[in-house]
């Protein structure tokens, strides 16, 4: 999932730094994801893994980091589970 | 619902606002602007002093600025482009049968090079790019404009034609900053001043769509805009009479607004709404300007 997430940000999320050189918890606001880049990264996610982002979660937090969007992607398939 | 309707029907019978058959388009009546011109003639004794520079666009912009802009990716729903005729003269034959036979005339209608304009500030930040670098202290600017948004409704404080005035501080981060507080503290000594009972709250624009959920979330988690609230149809949900909007850096790096140092500025902008505040003040103290409050008109007409 992580690979995953990683080749979405670099082909969504406009960044002037190369993806590879992030680590997983380094803050993606402060690499220059932009509000209208995260829309698209959103959608992006919510096509590939076929999941889609409730309300409570469309938020900054849940961009915040690859590491939060892999967490963000975990908690909306267990809840699928669960249900 | 009902009273937004009742409020309208009042403002149609007092002649106040003067029905054109579409809803959230009207005529306003020479008393309904004398109170608009006399609350901007209190705008201009407020923000007077700080010296902005008063620009006039017309109601409509140029497109291309408008596409750049992105207000499509955000509200969609709420843009109105302007379309012409450009046919020749046996499209003309085509128009006119077309429309006698009532059907759908406007399908060959194409788009020209204006798109209304859906905020006061929109035309000012591409205009003041091409003058080259920001001063270092800043720049602030006074604009007024009528502004359209796609969203009939009964309620007369959501009209789709209505005027914004403006003040637009291009800067750094902590000046503007200032900037936005000052205005929030003076909208409201200015609206307890003519008696309106105000409270200032953050806020969302009205971000399209689902993906727009996200948006909304952002700004609010940001403290990015906060409105000035005055009850006119509803105590619940009272109307954003003044709204209080810091775009961080973005419109700096959007339109290559930048210091000399080449980094880019940050800008907030401050808006009124004016037909809403006449409203207002008609909800408030009543549709007869002459039984208002003593203080209040004094205020307003010296």
């Amino acid at each position: 999932m992580n690979e995953k997430i990683r080749e979405l940000l670099a082909k969504l999320g406009n960044l002037p730094t190369p993806v590879e050189t992030l680590a997983d918890d380094a803050d993606l606001y402060t690499a220059g994801l932009s509000s209208f880049a995260s829309v698209q990264l959103m959608l992006g996610i919510e096509d590939a893994f076929d999941v889609e982002f409730p309300d409570h979660l469309l938020n900054r937090k849940s961009f915040q980091s690859i590491a939060a969007i892999e967490n963000t992607v975990q908690q909306i398939l267990a809840a699928r589970k669960v249900a | 619902m009902d009273m937004q309707v009742s409020f309208l029907d009042r403002l149609f019978e007092a002649g106040l606002l003067i029905e054109t058959g579409v809803d959230g388009l009207y005529g306003r009546s020479g008393q309904f602007e004398d109170v608009i011109a006399a609350f901007e003639r209190l705008i201009d004794r407020t923000g007077g002093p700080d010296g902005a520079e008063a620009i006039r666009f017309p109601p409509g912009m140029n497109r291309a600025y408008f596409e750049a802009s992105g207000y499509m990716k955000s509200f969609p729903q709420l843009a109105g482009t302007i379309h012409s005729f450009c046919g020749c003269e046996l499209d003309h034959v085509s128009l006119l049968k077309c429309m006698e036979d009532g059907q759908d005339w406007t399908k060959g209608q194409e788009a020209t090079d204006i798109v209304l304009t859906p905020a006061a500030c929109y035309p000012l930040y591409p205009t003041i790019a091409k003058r080259g670098a920001v001063k270092a202290g800043g720049q602030l600017y006074d604009l007024q404009s009528y502004c359209f948004r796609h969203e009939p409704s009964k309620d007369p404080a959501r009209q789709q034609l209505f005027r914004m005035r403006e003040y637009v501080f291009m800067g750094p981060q902590d000046q503007v900053m200032a900037f936005r507080q000052r205005w929030m503290d003076r909208g409201t000594e200015m609206m307890r001043s003519v008696g309106l009972d105000v409270h200032i709250d953050v806020a969302n624009d009205p971000f399209f769509g689902r993906a727009g959920r996200l948006l909304v979330n952002n700004q609010r988690d940001q403290n990015l805009k906060f409105e000035l609230l005055i009850p006119i149809t509803s105590v619940e949900k009272p109307t954003a009479c003044m709204s209080f909007n810091y775009h961080q850096d973005q419109f700096g790096l959007k339109w290559g607004l930048h210091f000399e140092s080449g980094e880019p500025v940050h800008t907030a902008c401050v808006g009124f709404g004016l037909e809403r505040i006449a409203l207002a003040l008609f909800h408030t103290h009543g549709l007869d300007v002459a039984e208002w409050p003593d203080d209040v008109r004094r205020v307003l007409w010296g």
